[in-house]
């Protein structure tokens, strides 16, 4: 089963971090990343751009909407995720408070949803 | 199987069924890996006992009777495929295959000793339905639908919800297990104490509900006691060498047994010191207070333990004045260790009221409303004003009888504080907003 584990936070407290902090950071997840690899949880996972960077796009009528920031202006923004493989939802709650985004943002864990076999699928 | 042939009622039915219901689904939702797939199946086989027990004669071991019946009845129809598209699709897969011998091999083990994991699976049940990744209101709900023997509109009309409300909150929630994989089993060791915390704050919050229904109150609401009390007892089965749950038990037992004394003739509340205990149930004093010397036995007392304690201290007072309050006191202490809370804190001070006098108990009070953790507590103020007009500075009581007949929230606790108003000297205030 897999879970996309998604790490909200406060932008702007890492935009305002200091680099020593960013720095730790920074090899905090490198750590962790290594680890649930080394473990084979990890599927795949990546850091996003902020929010400053974000466009939402909607279709309604056939005419594609295309406007600028977040779906949802929220105190905490989608930062990165991890997408592990768990047994069940009790191994991916353990896996996702191990994120150091955890102890400041959220995780959201959720459930990634199982497509038939012979559903498209992109090289790796 | 059905060897023993004697005429059996649907009534005979329907009891088996009710008594022994929680722990066949707990059963079948391991066998099928789906509590829906189960309920249904069970439905069925429990249709197909209505018809074969009363002709047949009741089987041997009801129980596996159903238990294989409701489970065969669940592999024909995955196999038919007469359930969703997604069902069928997973007979193909490997996962499935799987799935088939697990069932193979479960056939097998039922087919000999009368499943041995019975009690073990009750207790995946519960924690599964008290897992902290669902609501804590779906908790309730599916910990009476499934471990209780409520129907969902029973449930409903006891948390005065429309029942299609309820329904909707069952189906989200059993969504939500098969769909994030919320895991059908007994916590590891390292987690297990605060997972049966989470089960015990559910089954108290069931009795509370009930607990707090005054007597003109639906009749379902008085039953989510009972409800409560049973999933208590189940706990205790389950988790023997446990102290918490036997507190648990222990505390609903005590406190239900003061239920008759508690309200009087025109619904308003009696304090502990002023119910007749006469009209207490000894009974279920006696049991409670036996739990609680076990649960003691077992050392580092929790919350639930020491809170039955002292209600076991009062339970064994025939008069209110005869009250070892020494012992109350001292159970406070460690309750306030144990469970820090401005609460526990307040009760403390008002044991210690009672076993030192209420010039010290005052003392305490102050202190707590000096951190003004307690701020619109209406026992606060109540407490306070006791303990004034014990040490007759009657102007002062007078004043905070005032201050918490306007924090009071209900008719009971306002009729009460009033009287005591009147008492001191106060005026009658019932226009106190």
């Amino acid at each position: 089963m897999q879970y996309l584990l998604m790490i909200y936070a406060d932008e702007s407290r890492i935009k305002d971090a200091t680099p020593a902090d960013r720095e730790a950071m920074f090899l905090e997840y490198r750590a962790l990343t290594e680890s649930l690899i080394k473990s084979g949880h990890m599927r795949a996972g990546d850091g996003l751009q902020p929010t400053s960077t974000a466009t939402t796009v909607r279709v309604r009528d056939g005419k594609t909407l295309t406007t600028d920031g977040p779906f949802a202006e929220t105190k905490e923004q989608l930062g990165g995720y991890y997408l592990v493989e768990a047994k069940d939802l009790d191994e991916a709650t353990k896996l996702a408070a191990r994120i150091p985004g955890a102890r400041q943002g959220s995780i959201e864990v959720r459930p990634v949803m199982q497509m038939p076999p012979d559903y498209p699928r992109p090289q790796r | 199987m059905t060897t023993t042939v004697t005429k059996v009622e649907g009534a005979a039915v329907a009891r088996v069924f009710r008594e022994e219901r929680g722990r066949i689904l707990a059963t079948l939702i391991r066998l099928l890996g789906d509590i829906d797939l189960a309920e249904e199946a069970l439905a069925v086989a429990l249709e197909a006992a209505l018809v074969q027990w009363p002709t047949e004669g009741l089987p041997d071991n009801p129980r596996a009777w159903l238990i294989r019946a409701a489970r065969n009845k669940a592999v024909d129809r995955l196999r038919r495929g007469a359930l969703l598209e997604g069902k069928r699709a997973e007979l193909e897969t490997e996962a499935a295959r799987d799935h088939e011998e697990r069932l193979d091999r479960e056939r097998a083990r039922l087919e000999g000793a009368e499943g041995d994991s019975v009690e073990d699976d009750r207790l995946r049940l519960i924690f599964t339905c008290c897992h902290p990744a669902l609501a804590l209101e779906a908790q309730v709900a599916l910990t009476l639908r499934t471990l209780g023997g409520l129907e969902t509109e029973e449930i409903a009309r006891a948390f005065l919800v429309p029942a299609p409300t309820m329904a909707q909150r069952l189906v989200r929630a059993k969504t939500k297990i098969r769909e994030a994989r919320i895991p059908y089993r007994v916590p590891e060791p390292g987690e297990l104490g605060e997972r049966i915390e989470a089960v015990l704050a559910v089954i108290y919050l069931v009795f509370n509900e009930g607990y707090a229904a005054s007597s003109g109150e639906l009749l379902q609401r008085r039953e989510l006691c009972a409800e409560a009390l049973r999933l208590g007892r189940l706990m205790v089965e389950l988790l023997p060498g446990r102290a918490e749950p036997s507190g648990l038990l222990a505390l609903m037992l005590l406190q239900d047994a003061r239920r008759a004394a508690r309200v009087g003739p025109d619904g308003e509340l009696v304090l502990l010191e002023e119910q007749d205990r006469a009209r207490w149930d000894h009974a279920a004093i006696v049991e409670g207070a036996a739990l609680v010397e076990r649960a003691l036995a077992m050392g580092a007392p929790g919350p639930y333990v020491l809170q039955a304690a002292i209600a076991a201290v009062h339970g064994q007072a025939a008069r209110a004045a005869d009250t070892d309050w020494q012992q109350i006191a001292g159970l406070y202490a460690l309750l306030v260790q144990a469970h820090p809370s401005p609460v526990v804190a307040l009760n403390h001070a008002v044991a210690v009221a009672m076993a030192e006098g209420p010039a010290e108990g005052l003392r305490r009070i102050d202190a707590i409303a000096a951190g003004g953790a307690l701020a619109g507590y209406y026992l606060l103020p109540a407490a306070r004003a006791d303990l004034l007009r014990r040490l007759g500075r009657l102007p002062e009581a007078a004043v905070a009888y005032r201050a918490a007949l306007a924090l009071a929230g209900n008719q009971a606790e306002r009729r009460f504080l009033e009287r005591r108003l009147a008492e001191v000297g106060g005026q009658s205030t019932a226009q106190v907003h």
